[in-house]
């Protein structure tokens, strides 16, 4: 088993070194090329739902990225933001996309969710074991 | 890689050729971009995604904003987008059925009612 672990100020420049750092661990664990597009916007996506949180918040501290292969490729993000946590947002349809009164931020949030549920089979969204904060975990298959 | 913008006149239609990363990070550059297009009264207005080889929420929350700023100024706006990694992405997020998405600038140009005759 290989963990990584990465952790990053909560500012946008940062969610790229994510999505790299995670794409190469993945390719290493032996997920799927096929999947790598995938891992990449879900990675993506998941961390820059912890940026905004973070900065939504005034939340300093670090946003934690952990990636481990011990029998799957699993990928755990991890904020601090005080919310409660919960992917139970109904998906955004194409009337309330296009609705006039729903703001950028809304939407991009929402649209995110749908990426992320969308992408991800193995998807939860849970408080943190310890303090405040949220914790985005996606698993993919590999071959070994 | 980078984000990258160019904008060229095609009769009536403006096209925005983006290639590179849209994320969190660059788009902001583009939100700015559009904005000053649609200031400088641009109101028909093309963006070639064709090279583009990331685009994420916040990048597809960039256009639609572009494109209720242009539908509510009288205008249109469609997408240029023919690879499929990013059509899943419009698919998966129902935003295939908000956008105009054609396959080429031509196509774009051609389906567009309201600039018709460039």
């Amino acid at each position: 088993m290989a963990t990584v672990r990465l952790s990053f100020s909560p500012a946008p420049v940062h969610v790229r070194t994510a999505r790299l750092v995670g794409v190469a661990v993945a390719r290493r664990a032996g997920v799927r090329e096929d999947l790598l597009d995938e891992v990449r916007l879900a990675i993506g996506e998941a961390c820059t739902r912890a940026v905004a949180l973070h900065r939504q918040y005034n939340v300093p501290d670090p946003v934690l990225v952990e990636m481990s292969d011990s029998g799957a490729y699993a990928v755990r993000v991890v904020d601090r933001a005080p919310i409660e946590a919960s992917i139970g947002l109904a998906a955004l349809d194409a009337d309330q996309l296009a609705n006039e009164s729903l703001n950028e931020d809304d939407l991009t949030t929402g649209v995110g969710f749908a990426l992320l549920a969308g992408f991800v089979e193995d998807l939860q969204v849970r408080p943190v074991d310890e303090g405040v904060g949220t914790e985005v975990r996606m698993v993919w298959p590999v071959q070994r | 890689m980078e984000l990258s913008l160019a904008t060229r006149a095609v009769g009536k239609h403006t096209v925005l050729e983006v290639g590179g990363e849209v994320d969190v990070y660059t788009a902001p550059r583009l939100r700015e971009r559009l904005l000053e297009l649609v200031d400088g009264g641009a109101r028909h207005v093309v963006v070639d995604l064709g090279r583009v080889d990331f685009l994420d929420s916040t990048g597809l929350g960039v256009l639609v904003g572009a494109l209720k700023r242009l539908r509510a100024a009288g205008g249109s706006f469609a997408l240029v987008c023919g690879k499929e990694p990013l059509l899943k992405i419009f698919r998966i997020t129902a935003l295939d059925q908000v956008f105009p998405l054609h396959p080429t600038v031509d196509a774009a140009i051609g389906a567009d009612p309201s600039g018709a005759g460039a």
